[in-house]
């Protein structure tokens, strides 16, 4: 019986299943084994054990597992989504980063110049911020405006362009072709610059 | 592998959601398979190993690159599965009742015309049977024989994954195996 057995010889059995066993200590366990065979029993048994953990081992995850986890992570942040879409297109990239500079100048080159200028054309009156189109006047071309309103009274024969403005179009004045608030586009395209410029340099961080 | 993976890791570092996807794919067998050994319970399982995938991503900026990402991740599952254990002490003697009953109800749930093959009959029983008397030990025990036998971890390894000393595993592996020895025997 194991009893009379030196719980050593057990140790060293486990010492040897884990691959622990010095060469001295492997011929110890060996000797006894072949001569007692109680022990010889016990570590058939704990053999035996051991292939029955390993070949019991290759549970598998359920079929749709990975899929299932990858739904219950937390919504990935959005500036990572738009940086692997920069990786993913560099010259777009490349070309959107120099159209918002390039937006982004003209922008400012726009704001330092803060004067009322108008397009050459004669006959024009200037009153404080108000470019007005007296009646008997007839304006050949397109009547550039910027920073100012403009009243037309008369007539112009062509676009009227008013850049950071506003027509006062008091009542019978005639424009042949279009009447253009750049103000308000370039406010809405301002804003978006300034939404996608926002995205764009929190990703560097 | 250890490369590709390595790679991976830095991607999802960055944040790069979708990279997860192959780590997950990578381990999720393996980490199933620890969640399985000490819950014994398919349901179960599924539910914390999903849950360690997540933690591992919520937390993947706390995972130091210059180690072993499996030692860190199986200690999750591990972790994980411990705090179920406890959570279910309240119920224990009602578990303790139906304890084993998961593998034998899947096998009864299987239609007669649907039999399976001898062979894979004997291999689902015993199966289940060896999970059974895992199961029958106490958690600590389950741990580590999850463990040793999942890939052949190293005892240093499984003292990483666990956090205790490699004396401790030692002992618990020589005792695990004892008694799934004498419960086993007969089989
Ligand atoms: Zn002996």
């Amino acid at each position: 019986m194991l009893v009379n057995c030196d719980k050593e010889i057990v140790r060293l059995m486990h010492e040897y299943l884990d691959g622990h066993l010095a060469k001295t200590e492997e011929n110890k366990l060996r000797s006894h084994l072949q001569s007692c065979e109680a022990c010889q029993k016990h570590f058939h048994e704990l053999k035996r054990t051991v292939a029955m953990l390993k070949s019991s081992s290759d549970i598998q995850a359920p079929v749709n597992f990975t899929a299932n986890v990858m739904e219950g992570l937390p919504q990935e942040k959005k500036r990572v989504g738009y940086m692997r879409w920069f990786k993913a297109h560099p010259i777009i990239t490349a070309a959107a980063i120099f159209f918002l500079f390039m937006m982004s100048g003209i922008f400012s080159a726009w704001n330092q110049d803060s004067q009322l200028s108008v397009s050459k054309q004669k006959n024009l009156v200037i009153q404080d911020d108000t470019v007005i189109v007296p009646e008997d006047v007839v304006v050949d071309g397109d009547l550039i405006v910027k920073n100012g309103d403009v009243k037309i009274e008369g007539e112009v024969k062509g676009d009227v362009v008013i850049i950071n403005g506003e027509p006062l179009l008091a009542s019978a004045g005639q424009v042949s072709g279009d009447l253009k608030e750049v103000n308000q586009v370039f406010d809405w395209i301002w804003y978006h610059i300034k939404e996608v410029t926002e995205n764009v340099f929190s990703i560097g961080k | 592998m250890d490369m590709m993976i390595k790679q991976k890791i830095k991607q999802v570092k960055k944040g790069d959601q979708a990279a997860f996807e192959d780590v997950v794919s990578f381990y999720q067998n393996k980490v199933y398979q620890i969640c399985y050994r000490m819950l014994g319970n398919t349901h179960e399982a599924e539910d914390i190993a999903q849950e360690a995938f997540i933690r591992a991503y919520v937390n993947i900026h706390t995972f130091d690159e210059r180690r072993k990402f499996s030692t860190w991740l199986y200690r999750i599952a591990t972790n994980l599965s411990i705090d179920r254990i406890r959570k279910k002490k309240p119920d224990y003697f009602l578990d303790a009742e139906v304890k084993g009953t998961d593998g034998l109800d899947m096998y009864s749930q299987l239609p007669a015309e649907q039999a399976l093959p001898e062979e894979e009959v004997e291999s689902l029983e015993l199966q289940s049977y060896i999970q059974q008397e895992i199961m029958a030990l106490p958690p600590k025990y389950r741990g580590v024989i999850a463990l040793r036998y999942l890939d052949e971890l190293s005892l240093l390894e499984i003292s990483e994954i666990l956090d205790i000393p490699m004396g401790t595993v030692k002992t618990r592996i020589h005792r695990g195996r004892e008694a799934l020895r004498k419960r086993l025997r007969h089989v």
